[in-house]
């Protein structure tokens, strides 16, 4: 009973730590004026979020979280600056008290409803006593590998994936459409360079 | 670009860009055993040509993986994805059902595995192929950056 004491102070204790980075980063994601500041510290937001999902067991959340927050929005982010400012514009003293307002409300409602979620891992909360002990019970049996996220995501919810496959895919056209494609989308450097 | 530039960035890139994509494929073909699978896979292969990009500038990634190549990845990812589907139907069972893919006992799991293979495949290349495209959309338009402009 001891060692499990001391672990759950250790993951409240982690868990109180990396949220508090995650405070301080969006606290300075919000003051910073600098735009190439403010996309390297979300790299930073996303890599702690992916450190305190894997605390929360959903490894393969995390691994997205970092992989798509950290490594590659920062890159596109990086891309879209380049094309447009460098700084944000100075606001009036006043004018984010209004959305300053919204989000303490917001933030007030979510911690009010938290309170009637169940514990994490509960095996009586809903998530576990429907469809998801259901997928666990069936899932060696029926594919004959240990990773049921694979299995669900692949398999049984494969529809779902296919439909976001088609989604990234319509992004990148859209976004080629968007910016044009071809040779003359390119900066006259890189034509040339391509050309050697 | 000044050759000798930023040579410590260059040298560490190069010996890790190999080991992303690489890694790319570890998260891909071990997907059924370990977190992550052909999205991740995907995303981590763009980061790896996006890194390459950035370092050793975009005009050499163009020549190395060229857009018209990363449009058409894309669309063949979700022609792949689909077309697993319409095969599960010749098989004689439904859409994107692996099981009817291979014509195998009862209980047997190969059509699974094929079927999440190819799959996590066109989920691989049309996440890669998409990504670059942004990528290239947005990284072509600007000429070379120098270090003032950061």
């Amino acid at each position: 009973m001891e060692t499990v004491a001391v672990s759950d102070m250790g993951l409240a204790l982690a868990n109180i730590i990396l949220l508090t980075i995650l405070f301080v980063v969006g606290i300075a994601i919000a003051r910073l004026r600098s735009l190439f500041a403010i996309v390297m510290l979300s790299g930073v937001y996303s890599l702690v979020s992916a450190t305190w999902f894997v605390m929360l067991d959903a490894v393969d959340v995390a691994f997205t979280e970092a992989a798509v927050g950290a490594g590659l929005s920062t890159a596109l982010l990086l891309g879209g600056m380049l094309l447009t400012s460098r700084t944000a514009k100075a606001e009036k003293p006043f004018a984010r008290l209004a959305p300053f307002i919204v989000v303490l409300a917001t933030g007030a409602i979510l911690i009010y409803a938290s309170v009637d979620l169940p514990a994490l891992g509960d095996p009586d909360s809903p998530v576990n006593t429907g469809v998801g002990r259901e997928y666990l019970e069936r899932h060696y049996g029926e594919m004959g590998f240990p990773n049921v996220v694979t299995s669900i995501l692949a398999s049984y919810r494969g529809f779902d994936t296919l439909g976001e496959t088609a989604v990234v895919f319509t992004a990148g056209l859209a976004v080629a459409l968007l910016l044009g494609f071809g040779e003359r989308s390119l900066a006259e450097s890189i034509r040339k360079g391509g050309r050697k | 670009m000044n050759p000798d530039h930023h040579v410590i960035l260059r040298v560490v890139a190069k010996t890790l860009i190999p080991l992303i994509t690489l890694y790319a494929f570890y998260v891909q073909f071990h997907g059924d055993y370990s977190p992550g699978g052909g999205f991740q896979a995907g995303v981590i292969f763009a980061v790896g040509i996006i890194l390459y990009a950035l370092i050793f500038g975009v005009s050499s990634a163009l020549r190395l993986i060229p857009p018209s190549f990363t449009r058409g990845l894309a669309a063949a990812g979700v022609l792949l994805y689909a077309g697993v589907g319409i095969w599960a139907l010749f098989g004689g069972g439904n859409y994107l059902e692996y099981g009817a893919l291979l014509d195998e006992p009862e209980g047997g799991h190969h059509g699974q595995h094929i079927g999440i293979i190819l799959i996590e495949l066109g989920v691989l290349f049309g996440v890669a192929g998409s990504m670059l495209t942004i990528f290239y959309a947005f990284a072509g338009r600007v000429a070379e950056i120098s270090d003032e402009d950061w």
